[in-house]
């Protein structure tokens, strides 16, 4: 059997739910497992509900399941919210002072919940309160295991004569993890290493919380000694490392030669800027120490128009964004476009319209990052589908923004933002860096910046460079880049800019256009974070000996109509399936393939997919028994 | 070599009108560039959308032509990634202090290294005329249906407050002074602005060269009329904050403020704020990236033979598990 457990921790924002769950994945991957983590929380800053889940194995996973094996809860809103989750055989580790407590007691519940709570236990005849919801979980058949956090302290503060341990709450969640490592009969020497690891600047913190976690995981080992869950002996596979979503791209820019970087906050594109900037002193091999300048800009306008005018510069430039900001970009990207200026606008996407579901995730943006902007113009929309390829995938919309000189829109998603995973360690050894036709020194006088030339684009001087004067306007130009509203010159010039798409669909490799899966009579096209999920949908149908195809299609604008066509040739059913409420790539396919696909699996809640329910919606599909539309709802 | 004035200058037909005060704004540009001997490729001018959003057309060195409101965030983003550039960003008053409005204030607040000069006029001209934020409340101009109903914005005073750490005024007809202007703004160690009194002769028919001549006010035992326009430092006027005290800082900030706030038979022109004990952004940045003028963005080597030289292995290594 292998070794594929989900445990969930989760509690009150700012009660350390996520430093919690980093231990624990920490240990978990330390100890050899793989990881796939994902973390929801609320537009909140504290007290609204965070969970975090995470799914070890001692296989390669790339996804969450339904499934919740083994729970951890300090608070009640966790219990209420999640028991349901976890499954016949699975435990659930409570804080055994929360047993009375009533619904109507937790304010954070909001009432569409509650309701829909308070029905369920109606039917199942419990009273409206832990008690009664635990009690439908221990009828399920999950083990209950009551542990009063407060004692674990108190005990604790008196063992050690240190009075203040015993009032200190926000222990609850080391607490947590050491209590499930304790049950998982994993070794404890890596918790402490971890706790050691991550309070290394507060030795005294460290102190505290490795005297809690060893308490605790003594406690649950000795006290809960009948092994409830035995996952397998793994060893550690090397050069493995536990990264977070926004770092793939971020170390991607590092390596890539991304030096200017301005950004406005908002959630959940920030992380990687601020990455940025806490790494921003470089080393740099066989030359002086380089830099990152990252600039927090008065908003998203500011940012794209920064990030342009360090562009002309001759400095790879890039922002990170989210769809509201992405918006207030649009003007700019046209002039980035009619202009031929290199960046890279990483847009990691989330729920809207609007504000939409600020904090989770959605695929939203597809057609608008495809569309933003009036009037014509090349760019190129690129997205990846885990951490470890957005980490290649960004030297490489360098390079494209670079040899195309087009301004390129790389998609992610809230979904690969907040999640953290293990993947084979970042290979910079296979990310080249290629400036395209960036001049260092003017041979042909006088300079034309957007000289005719035989394949459309044309030699790129940089502001600073000597003879290589030139001129930038928002207008139509000539040559030269002044203002000209000359007929002709409006024909020949529109030509030069738009005839680069027939160039990217030619010039970029097609490995790096499509990735394909596996062909079969059912096969699913998707982008993006939805590739997780489909794999490990795919890899259990597998098992059952059914086979599904799936092409992931990471080049979407120019969208590589004829390489998917003769991909899909000998394909009987086209299923869809994205983070959204109208199948955009569906809409995109249509339109370039002139056929409708079969089926949709969509989501819309702002909760990303998991494989369970995608393997369920696949499993209806091929049994003939599916709507043409499924959509999906699972997560709290 | 020296360059000649006319090495400033691009063969670009000037589609402006017959007396438009932006031919005086370009001129004094173009002359202070090659008083200062700036090498063409040295310098680049940003320039917003609108009438004077076509400037950088008629300059011969970089010119970059931005989006309406935006000319200072593509400007500012040159600027940082190479800091060796002269920068002179212009456009409207309309450009900066209405549609632009955030940009201004943010980029007091971060002092970077360059100039601003805004065309002022009171209208949107290539739009037929519409009131700009600096046009008065209750003022109308010759296209406008109804009187504007808007009090103006003061674009002195906002600079002074928004942190800008060079503040003066030009006049579009006082070529020569506003050269020096021009020349004094660049070599400012900050980010320097200049409002530029720009009559423009189609569509404001309040604020006309005539009236800033001072030809309606009539001194009546002389018999001579007297401009509105007078130069600060003609008065003894001084701008400069000279050390780091708050009393010293306070007195310059507020006769600044008290002076912006002249308008009517009496305008100053001149240097209103000079400031530079604030840290320009470069120092700001230099506290955290300590080589960074030496080898800014735009100067780094980022690849050797198509391969990156970036060594992120301590970073991987503290991922390492």
């Amino acid at each position: 059997m292998n070794t594929d457990l989900t445990w969930l921790i989760g509690g009150p924002q700012g009660s350390g739910v996520e430093s919690g769950a980093n231990i624990f994945s920490k240990v978990c991957a330390g100890i050899g497992y793989q990881v796939f983590g994902k973390r929801e929380f609320y537009s909140n800053i504290k007290g609204e509900h965070s969970y975090f889940a995470v799914r070890i194995s001692d296989k390669k996973i790339h996804s969450n399941v339904n499934d919740v094996h083994l729970m951890v809860a300090f608070d009640a809103e966790m219990v209420f919210r999640h028991v349901n989750e976890v499954v016949k055989g699975g435990a659930i580790i409570y804080d055994s002072d929360l047993e009375e407590t009533k619904i109507d007691e937790v304010h954070t519940l909001d009432i569409y919940f509650k309701s829909r709570l308070e029905k369920y236990l109606e039917s199942k005849n419990k009273e409206f309160s832990i008690k009664g919801i635990l009690e439908t979980a221990k009828e399920r058949g999950v083990t209950l295991l009551p542990v009063s956090f407060r004692e674990i302290l108190s005990k604790l503060a008196e063992d050690t004569n240190n009075p203040k341990l015993k009032g200190m709450i926000r222990m609850f969640n080391v607490i947590g993890v050491s209590l499930s490592l304790g049950i998982l009969g994993l070794d404890s020497k890596p918790l402490l290493d971890s706790i050691e690891s991550i309070f290394s600047k507060k030795p005294k913190v460290a102190e505290i919380n490795k005297q809690v976690a060893n308490y605790a995981y003594n406690y649950a080992a000795a006290k809960f000694d009948k092994i409830i869950f035995s996952p397998n002996s793994v060893s550690k596979e090397p050069n493995t490392i536990l990264v977070q979503g926004h770092q793939g791209t971020a170390i991607g820019k590092m390596v890539c030669g991304c030096r200017f970087q301005p950004y406005y906050p908002i959630t959940p594109a920030s992380d990687e800027s601020v990455y940025l900037e806490s790494n921003e002193i470089l080393n740099v091999n066989e030359d002086r120490p380089g830099s990152t300048v990252v600039v927090q800009t008065e908003d998203e306008i500011s940012a794209i128009g920064m990030m342009i005018g360090g562009a002309l510069t001759g400095t790879r430039s890039s922002t990170c964004t989210s769809g509201p900001g992405f918006s207030l970009m649009a003007e700019a990207l046209g002039w980035a476009g009619i202009n031929e200026v290199p960046v890279v606008i990483t847009n990691y996407q989330r729920s809207g319209p609007s504000t939409g579901l600020p904090t989770r995730h959605g695929q939203d943006d597809l057609l608008f990052a495809i569309n933003a902007g009036h009037g014509e113009f090349p760019r190129i929309v690129y997205a990846s589908g885990a951490i470890e390829e957005s980490f290649y995938d960004t030297g490489k919309c360098f390079n494209f923004a670079d040899i195309f000189q087009v301004p390129v829109i790389h998609l992610l998603d809230k979904f690969i933002a907040s999640s953290v995973i293990t993947c084979k360690r970042f290979d910079p050894e296979k990310v080249t860096i290629d400036r395209g036709k960036l001049l260092e020194k003017i041979e042909t006088k006088p300079y034309k910046r957007f000289e005719q030339t035989s394949d459309g684009i044309s030699p790129r001087s940089k502001l600073g460079l000597e003879d290589g004067i030139f001129w930038n306007t928002g207008d139509e130009s000539d040559e030269y880049g002044h203002i000209s509203e000359d007929p002709y010159m409006r024909i020949q010039m529109m030509d030069k800019r738009l005839s680069r798409f027939d160039l990217i669909l030619n010039q970029i490799p097609k490995e790096d256009q499509v990735v394909s899966f596996g062909m079969a009579d059912h096969c699913i096209i998707s982008w993006g974070s939805a590739k997780g999920p489909i794999i490990d949908a795919i890899d259990m149908l597998k098992k059952e000996n059914i086979n599904v195809g799936f092409i992931q299609i990471k080049l979407l604008h120019p969208f590589p109509t004829e390489y998917v066509k003769s991909l899909l040739k000998d394909v009987k059913t086209i299923i869809d399936v994205e983070a959204n409420h109208t199948g955009q790539l569906g809409t995109l396919f249509k339109q370039n393939l002139g056929k409708d696909v079969d089926y949709f699996i969509l989501k819309y809640t702002g909760r990303s997919m998991t494989s369970t329910e995608i393997y369920d919606s696949l499993k209806k599909i091929l049994g003939n028994k599916a709507k043409k539309r499924e959509i999906l709802t699972h997560g709290a | 070599m020296a360059l000649k004035l006319s090495d400033y200058k691009t063969e670009v037909h000037n589609d402006w009108c017959p007396g438009c005060g932006d031919f005086g704004i370009v001129n004094a540009i173009q002359m202070a560039l090659a008083e200062m001997n700036i090498p063409r490729h040295k310098a680049a001018i940003f320039s917003g959308i609108g009438c004077s959003g076509k400037t950088s057309h008629f300059i011969n060195t970089f010119g970059i032509h931005t989006l309406h409101g935006r000319v200072l965030t593509f400007a500012q983003g040159a600027a940082i990634s190479n800091p060796e550039m002269t920068i002179v960003a212009a456009g409207g008053d309309g450009d900066g202090l209405g549609i632009g409005a955030g940009h201004f204030v943010a980029a007091g607040r971060r002092n970077i290294n360059m100039t601003y000069i805004i065309f002022n006029n009171g209208v949107y001209g290539l739009t037929k005329g519409q009131a700009s934020p600096t046009l008065r409340l209750g003022e109308k101009t010759k296209s406008l249906p109804s009187p504007n109903t808007n009090y103006n914005v003061n674009p002195i005073g906002l600079a002074v407050a928004s942190g800008f750490t060079f503040v003066a005024r030009g006049y579009s007809y006082d070529v020569r002074h506003l050269k020096d202007l021009i020349i004094a703004a660049i070599k400012h160690k900050g980010l320097s602005f200049l409002d530029v009194l720009q009559p423009c002769p189609t569509y404001n028919d309040i604020n006309t060269r005539d009236w800033y001549a001072g030809t309606d006010i009539t001194d009546e035992s002389a018999k001579e009329t007297h401009s509105r326009i007078y130069k600060l430092e003609d008065t003894g006027y001084d701008p400069i904050v000279h050390y780091e005290e708050e009393a010293e800082i306070n007195q310059k900030l507020s006769q600044a403020l008290i002076k912006s706030l002249e308008w009517g038979t009496k305008i100053p022109t001149g240097i209103f704020y000079k400031n530079e004990i604030i840290t320009p952004y470069a120092e700001r940045l230099m506290d955290k990236i300590p080589n960074y003028l030496e080898n800014p963005p735009a100067k780094q080597k980022i690849s050797s033979n198509g391969k990156p030289i970036t060594d992120v292995s301590k970073i991987l290594d503290s991922l390492q598990v």
